[in-house]
């Protein structure tokens, strides 16, 4: 089996995510949570990077640890700082709901490609594609995710703008269309 | 078994990682600690794609230029797969406007109730109900 | 606000550079990493380190919530009217070969047009958002600081 020097920045950053992962489980106060969040997302961004995503990698830097944040600092100002503790037979309720539903997926784990390997049904199949045909096709487009983004998937980016356009519609709705501050409207 | 799961580490802890969002997601009544949870459960699902498309030996799916438009591209350069990229890409904008939605619900939630504790909403809901004798 | 002087200065050399480098993204996004997602958020997070600097008024005086609306619908309009283009020359839909007669000359303009599409509604709906939760927010006291 054929290895990469990237396995290495693999186990450190899974260390930390799990890491990350467990702090915010066991926490209380909203703010560390929060901002646990953004690291995990920065994490998971230099991870993306690592694993050649490097669009991937720079929007879930801008996206995930910027605006997240942004979002969840907003909503914890208007709303709590502090979670309430729960129950004992929650937490045992959790966990046997996420003990069998590891199982499963890991009960699944076979079927999964082989990770790094490039002749996998999924490294195989139309994605490896792609590759050549934009350089036929499109001649003078060198980053091929832009390629397959606007032209090859054009149709998926529209669902998904249109999925953008929803959620900002909708936010607007539930908040109020003017942006101002309350008091002003009443 | 071992071999097996040796070439298929990086997943088995990227399902322990989902399974830590799910847990923050069931074992909290907070509601932003909830989406925090979905963001982290979210997240980790990005990860699994992403991994999936790696090729070892492989270079980000972005061409050289010069030899794009030489027309002198090296064949047996390895790349890695593109098209989980793509698909993460639009998911990561996509997830971050539903976060977006779901917080404006907890912010509207607690303008209503005054609490963010799912708890205390179920009795306030369950006192009202009482109070109109339904 | 006045007492945040460095943050002002700062603040003011900073947010013409975030631009710039957001439409370095969106428009270099054919030759490196990036893209309309990318560039549309970070030339929103300008606008939120500008209101999160000078308050919300400034910022409200500097991009109208009217005008995040409107270019939120904009934006969506233009790709699904690239789209109806090429559906009303007879072409499948999205099909960019019509719009110019050499093909990949077509697929560039087609792929330009659509992500301009792209970069005007995520900008606008991440503006249009933090409008919606900011506009709530109690005003941050210096004790919080």
């Amino acid at each position: 089996m054929m290895g990469d020097l990237t396995q290495y920045f693999d186990y450190v950053l899974m260390a930390m995510l799990l890491a990350v992962g467990v702090a915010v489980i066991r926490l209380r106060n909203l703010f560390a949570i929060v901002m646990l969040t953004g690291v995990y997302s920065l994490l998971s961004a230099a991870w993306f990077t690592s694993l050649d995503a490097l669009d991937v990698g720079f929007t879930e830097a801008a996206v995930g640890a910027g605006i997240s944040t942004v979002l969840l600092l907003a909503a914890m100002l208007l709303t709590s700082r502090e979670c309430d503790k729960v129950s004992v037979s929650r937490h045992w309720a959790a966990l046997a709901v996420c003990v069998a539903a590891g199982a499963v997926l890991l009960y699944a784990l076979p079927d999964m490609p082989v990770y790094g390997s490039p002749d996998t049904p999924v490294n195989a199949g139309v994605g490896m594609e792609y590759m050549d045909r934009t350089a036929d096709d499109l001649k003078k487009i060198p980053n091929v995710v832009t390629a397959v983004l606007g032209s090859y998937r054009g149709f998926d980016t529209m669902g998904e703008v249109f999925v953008v356009f929803a959620a900002g519609v909708g936010v607007a709705l539930l908040m109020g269309l003017s942006g101002r501050r309350r008091e002003e409207d009443e | 078994m071992l071999e097996m799961l040796s070439e298929r580490f990086v997943y088995v802890v990227i399902i322990v990682l989902m399974m830590t969002g799910l847990y923050a997601l069931i074992a909290t009544g907070n509601l932003v600690k909830r989406m925090v949870g979905l963001t982290i459960f979210q997240t980790s699902v990005f990860l699994l794609y992403i991994t999936m498309g790696k090729v070892f030996g492989g270079v980000p799916p972005i061409l050289d230029y010069k030899d794009l438009s030489n027309g002198t591209l090296d064949p047996n350069q390895l790349y890695s797969n593109p098209l989980p990229h793509v698909l993460i890409l639009t998911a990561i904008v996509v997830g971050v406007a539903t976060l977006a939605m779901g917080l404006a619900l907890v912010v509207r939630i607690r303008e209503a109730y005054g609490t963010i504790e799912d708890d205390a909403i179920s009795e306030a809901d369950y006192s009202l109900e009482l109070e109109k004798g339904v | 606000m006045s007492a945040h002087l460095i943050l002002r200065v700062v603040a003011k050399l900073l947010i013409p550079l975030i631009l710039i480098f957001g439409f370095y993204v969106h428009f270099h996004a054919k030759y490196a990493p990036g893209g309309a997602f990318q560039a549309g958020v970070i030339l929103a997070s300008a606008l939120i380190l500008y209101a999160l600097i000078f308050g919300m008024d400034a910022a409200r005086k500097a991009v109208p919530p009217w005008a995040a609306r409107v270019v939120l619908a904009l934006g969506a309009f233009i790709f699904a009217a690239v789209g109806f283009v090429s559906l009303f020359f007879g072409e499948n839909f999205l099909d960019y070969n019509v719009l110019l007669p050499t093909d990949y000359r077509a697929q560039y303009l087609g792929i330009i047009l659509v992500e301009i599409g792209v970069l005007m509604t995520v900008t606008a709906v991440i503006i249009a958002i933090f409008y919606a939760f900011a506009g709530r927010s109690p005003e941050i006291t210096d004790e919080d600081w």
